[in-house]
């Protein structure tokens, strides 16, 4: 382990990747103690405010501190994005699995089922789902983790094929253990390296995704400071106030490079030989 | 490509939109709303409502709704609207016109900057080109749309005037303006397709270069044009054709967004819409056709890949 990640540290993209993470893990963290001002405090002297040595970002249309808010607001959208692809990619990877393990009949009809799943286009399938649950926050995460699980799942059960095949899991079955026994305790640890991959692939798209859906009015509500939704806001002000819409949109740029960074780094250290 | 591949290929088709039809279905149902109440709002009597319940169905089995649904489909009738009251089918097609005038700008847009780019990037590696590239590469697939759309919005058409913010116009009306209107949704959606064909495009094209019949064609002392045209290109494009094809899903995805941001009024557009009214039928068959749309380019761009590569016999 410390040596996957002494390897990641040297690649340049897990370098700059695990820089940018460790940076923003800490804004999570900490974020509402850095922030200059309260976010939610409103100031009507304050309006529309350019960048300056007070409001560093900016201020919004009531005043608030952009820099604030985007501290604060990192809170409601990078744990969201990191539980949902967790969320989803878990349940991606005992479907796929227990698909893998029964196999059979019942292996043809969940990954046919998964594929009727997979003909609808990711971000179509994120909205039909988080408009049945209704909006907000954790209904998008809930809608995004729906969407990733069918491809979760069917890179799991093209891995968990190989494991089927060990002697560990036929040393399971002879010794009389129960099927969720073994799809959870015997087979799932052995699926878990190429599943994490996809996984920090993924984080990026999940909190593009999830900014996607508040900006489109179907996640993070107001008054919330969520980034997404504050480009969502700052659209009605774009003449008189641009920087209320750079701010957020660069700081869900960054998130997302640093894990696509990090990803790409991690793909690097298990592979050294591949070079492109 | 052989007949029974090609009629194998079509049953496909049909059985995914049945598939797609029967999700779709069950995703809708599952919506909280009910649609009596949707009709006719908050204060209806309950006499009211019980009655639109019964002339709507609402009270039949799950199944027997499915089916109802399902042969009106298969004659045409997509149901009516519970926002406007009119029939859906009509307004969304003609919403879906527009978007596919979109998507196609789109991929125009992507052919002409992406191939290239990645042709460059791959024969100079290292160099100026290649960086840009790799740049592109980068942003393009950590900066939503929604995130580029604004940013361009703000740039292009606020601050420097240049293009039109939202809106659209028929380019039946007026072909220069209707174009005028299209350039920045267009761009913002391509993006990132740019990032990921460009990269594609790089990668095969290092790999054909280095191949055997490559490295034949020039020993055999062919110019460095014919080498590149005749041999090199053609084997590196024809993966990219498939996963081209797979960006499609991108593409529609991406079109909700753009739709959204320059008001452009498509199919995403007509989707949000009725997400935001809870206008059941509406989200069904916009929903239906989306899906139903990007399996039919799914099918043609299989079917250029056979005719393009006579290797491929699917039998």
């Amino acid at each position: 382990m410390t040596e996957l990640i002494r390897r990641l540290l040297r690649t340049p993209q897990g370098a700059v990747g695990a820089a940018i993470l460790v940076l923003l893990l800490v804004i999570c963290l900490f974020g509402a103690l850095i922030a200059p001002e309260d976010p939610e405090k409103m100031n009507v002297l304050a309006r529309f405010r350019a960048p300056d040595l007070n409001n560093w970002l900016g201020s919004d249309q009531f005043g608030r501190d952009t820099l604030s808010r985007l501290l604060v607001g990192a809170r409601g959208t990078v744990p969201l994005a990191l539980a949902a692809t967790l969320l989803g990619t878990l349940s991606g990877a005992v479907i796929g699995t227990a698909s893998a393990y029964l196999g059979g009949r019942a292996d043809e009809a969940i990954m046919r089922s998964i594929d009727a799943v997979m003909a609808i286009p990711g971000l179509l399938l994120t909205l039909l789902v988080s408009s049945t649950l209704g909006k907000g926050s954790l209904n998008a995460m809930l809608a995004i983790a729906v969407a990733f699980a069918p491809g979760m799942a069917r890179v799991t059960r093209s891995v968990a094929l190989t494991v089927r095949r060990q002697d560990y899991v036929n040393a399971a079955i002879a010794r009389g253990e129960g099927s969720a026994w073994i799809v959870l305790r015997e087979m799932l640890p052995n699926v878990a390296a190429p599943v994490v991959i996809e996984t920090t692939i993924r984080v990026a798209f999940a909190v593009m995704l999830f900014a996607t859906l508040s900006f489109l009015g179907l996640g993070a509500q107001p008054p919330a400071s969520e980034w997404g939704l504050m480009v969502s806001e700052a659209r009605r002000f774009l003449h008189q106030a641009p920087w209320m819409i750079v701010a957020p949109g660069v700081a869900i740029a960054l998130t997302a490079i640093g894990f696509n960074l990090l990803g790409d780094g991690l793909r690097d250290a298990l592979n050294p030989r591949d070079e492109r | 490509m052989s007949a029974s591949w090609l009629l194998h290929r079509c049953l496909f088709v049909v059985y995914t939109l049945f598939l797609v039809s029967v999700v779709v279905f069950a995703i809708t149902q599952a919506l909280p709303a009910d649609a009596a109440v949707t009709l006719l709002g908050e204060n209806a009597t309950p006499e009211a409502l019980a009655a639109v319940r019964e002339k709507l169905g609402l009270g039949d089995p799950m199944l027997l709704q499915y089916w109802h649904w399902l042969s009106h489909l298969l004659q045409g009738d997509f149901g009516t609207s519970m926002r406007t009251g009119q029939a859906v089918g009509p307004a969304l097609f003609l919403a879906l016109s527009r978007s596919l005038l979109l998507a196609a700008c789109a991929i125009l847009l992507m052919l002409v900057v992406a191939v290239p780019l990645g042709i460059i990037a791959a024969l100079r590696r290292g160099g100026p080109v290649d960086l840009l590239a790799g740049l592109v590469s980068y942003l393009g697939v950590s900066l939503p749309e929604f995130v580029t759309g604004t940013l361009l919005l703000v740039l292009m058409a606020d601050r420097l005037q240049w293009l039109p913010a939202t809106g659209y116009v028929p380019l039946t009306d007026n072909f220069f303006d209707g174009l005028r209107h299209l350039v920045l949704p267009a761009l913002t959606v391509s993006f990132i397709l740019v990032a990921h064909v460009s990269r594609m495009v790089r990668s095969e094209m290092i790999d054909v270069m280095h191949s055997d019949y490559v490295r034949a064609a020039r020993l055999r002392g062919l110019s460095k044009g014919a080498v590149l045209f005749r041999h090199a290109l053609r084997n590196a494009l024809l993966p990219v054709i498939t996963i081209a094809a797979l960006d499609i899903g991108y593409v529609l995805g991406g079109i909700i967004v753009v739709e959204e941001i320059f008001a452009l009024p498509g199919i995403g557009r007509a989707l949000i819409v009725a997400i935001e009214a809870r206008d059941l039928p509406a989200i069904q068959a916009g929903a239906l056709i989306m899906a139903g749309t990007y399996a039919v380019v799914n099918f043609a761009a299989d079917i250029t890949y056979a005719l393009i590569d006579k290797r491929i016999r699917y039998d």
